[in-house]
């Protein structure tokens, strides 16, 4: 009860401290809301990224041409080989006539050319996904073993470019949200400074009645707990508006069918708690600092 | 019974000006001691000894069975807890009432309201300023705001008052008035009274154990002693 007695007035006491120093309260406010702006940012294209960078991924198959002599037994034994892989997954047949309607449709200007051909220049093929992506190279080198198949390939490097890129990005943005983070944290180091400064009459009698030093510690340590919190209201605002606006402005794809967004609902929960949880811990962090260096108890 | 045990206790501050030179003192429970000497003799570091605003540089304080020169930073709360500090310059919020002021530590000890009022009310009843429960220290007078101070110190029923030249700032008359409540606490209470000052008719009139400190040496220890047989050794 005691201990309940002592948390009761230290939240009091922090809120009460919270409104009294109002300007730097909201100084603090305003940088934890800055950073955690720019965390949103990143985490909302880095989850973004991860979500293209699997359905991608997930849409690499393996492009085996064969050969123009293989009939419709030499065929089925090809299936079976590829079948016969432990990677695995499905494979689908894709005949040259399927792929000259295909490129009739796509490339309008060159149809009549094609048309005109006596004979179809393409190869028949068999589409294949494999259960891992990461086994995609050695299936890929396996396949063109097989007799009677021409070429098979996939095409990695393209997609490996883009997401090279993103990494790139997204990695940056880490380095200037963990800067940001250290200079919230000692702006609201400096912050409980001045709340311990304006107490130190406080304080002072509470150390020589016999408060515990956790019982002294502890409003500054919720106080920077609530500005940490109270900062990461706006943010969290913000990115719910933001995302949803622009999730429903580009139909949930960005570019073409290739990039989709993730859908706003669990993202946007899980983002707010994490913004929640970090505005909070960086305020603690800042009160920690402040009550070590300050309290000198 | 002994309350406050000193064993050859030496203070020598940071910037090497020497606060106490092995002394030696025994003061039992319910007494009520004189700590008289000039400014800068050592008396005021042997009262913050007592209560653990300074450590000894070597010796032993035990005040209450508590070892306060081997007392860590983050246990000091315990032994402040079994007393009462009186200062010279009060140290009450200045945003807080009477009654608040002196509840303030009771609070921050996480004690019941329920618990708290009575004894808030029982000390502001002894020093007499329970009629002026409400109002803030500016409107009370020097010897007002001293009660206060003595209000706060015993609220918690300590075994041992501190109190450091407590009527340092006050005229003779109330003086006076401050130490009958002092010395009630410690005829009524049974409370052990250690008080620094030089305020020569207190010590001569109150005819108490005096103990003289010059120059971080104890050079006098008398029952009922007064300030001009010391001065005159």
């Amino acid at each position: 009860m005691k201990a309940i007695r002592i948390l009761i007035r230290s939240i009091r006491d922090a809120f009460k401290s919270v409104f009294r120093n109002f300007s730097l309260s909201i100084a603090s406010i305003t940088c934890i809301a800055i950073t955690l702006i720019l965390v949103s940012i990143s985490l909302i294209m880095s989850s973004n990224v991860n979500h293209f960078t699997q359905a991608m991924e997930n849409e690499l198959t393996i492009v085996t041409y064969l050969k123009s002599d293989v009939d419709e037994t030499k065929k089925n034994e090809i299936e079976d080989k590829i079948r016969s892989m432990s990677s695995f997954e499905s494979l689908e047949f894709k005949s040259k006539d399927t792929w000259k309607e295909e490129i009739k449709n796509s490339l309008g200007e060159l149809d009549s050319i094609i048309e005109n051909m006596d004979e179809n220049p393409l190869y028949d093929s068999i589409l294949v996904k494999v259960k891992n992506v990461s086994d995609l190279k050695a299936t890929t080198n396996a396949i063109n073993e097989i007799d009677g198949v021409e070429s098979a390939t996939y095409g990695k490097d393209s997609v490996d470019q883009m997401i090279g890129i993103f990494k790139i990005i997204e990695q940056a943005s880490i380095v200037i949200v963990v800067a940001l983070i250290l200079v919230t944290a000692f702006l609201i180091s400096n912050t409980i400074r001045l709340t311990i400064y304006s107490r130190r009459n406080e304080i002072e009698i509470m150390r020589l009645v016999g408060t515990s030093n956790t019982a002294i510690k502890l409003p500054f340590e919720f106080e920077g707990l609530f500005l940490g919190v109270l900062g990461s209201i706006i943010p969290i605002l913000i990115t719910i508006y933001a995302y949803i606006i622009a999730y429903d402005y580009f139909d949930g794809y960005i570019f073409s069918h290739m990039i989709q967004l993730v859908s706003p609902g669990a993202l946007l929960l899980n983002i707010s708690l994490i913004l929640v949880i970090i505005g909070g811990l960086v305020g603690m962090l800042g009160s920690w600092h402040a009550v070590r260096k300050y309290l000198k108890i | 019974m002994k309350l406050i045990e000193i064993k050859g206790c030496s203070k020598v501050y940071k910037n090497g000006v020497t606060g106490l030179a092995n002394l030696d003192l025994e003061i039992d429970k319910g007494e009520f001691v004189f700590v008289i000497g000039q400014t800068a003799s050592g008396k005021s570091t042997l009262i913050k000894l007592l209560y653990r605003e300074e450590r000894p540089t070597s010796g032993s304080v035990v005040v209450g069975g508590i070892d306060v020169a081997k007392l860590r930073n983050s246990k000091i709360y315990k032994l402040r807890r079994k007393l009462g500090v009186v200062f010279q310059d009060f140290k009450l919020l200045p945003k807080l009432t009477v009654y608040e002021n002196v509840a303030f530590g009771l609070e921050t000890l996480g004690l019941k309201n329920d618990d708290i009022r009575p004894k808030v009310n029982k000390a502001l009843e002894r020093v007499g300023l329970k009629d002026r429960a409400r109002s803030f220290p500016n409107q009370l007078s020097g010897g007002e705001q001293q009660r206060v101070c003595i209000a706060r110190a015993i609220v918690n029923d300590p075994k041992l008052l501190i109190c450091d030249e407590p009527t340092g700032n006050l005229d003779p008359e109330t003086s006076k008035e401050i130490m009958d409540v002092i010395s009630s606490i410690n005829k009524e209470l049974g409370t052990t009274v250690v008080m620094a000052t030089h305020d020569k008719d207190i010590v001569n009139r109150m005819k108490k154990r005096v103990v003289v400190i010059e120059n971080g040496v104890k050079v006098g220890d008398k029952m009922k002693g007064s300030y001009k047989v010391h001065e005159s050794n």
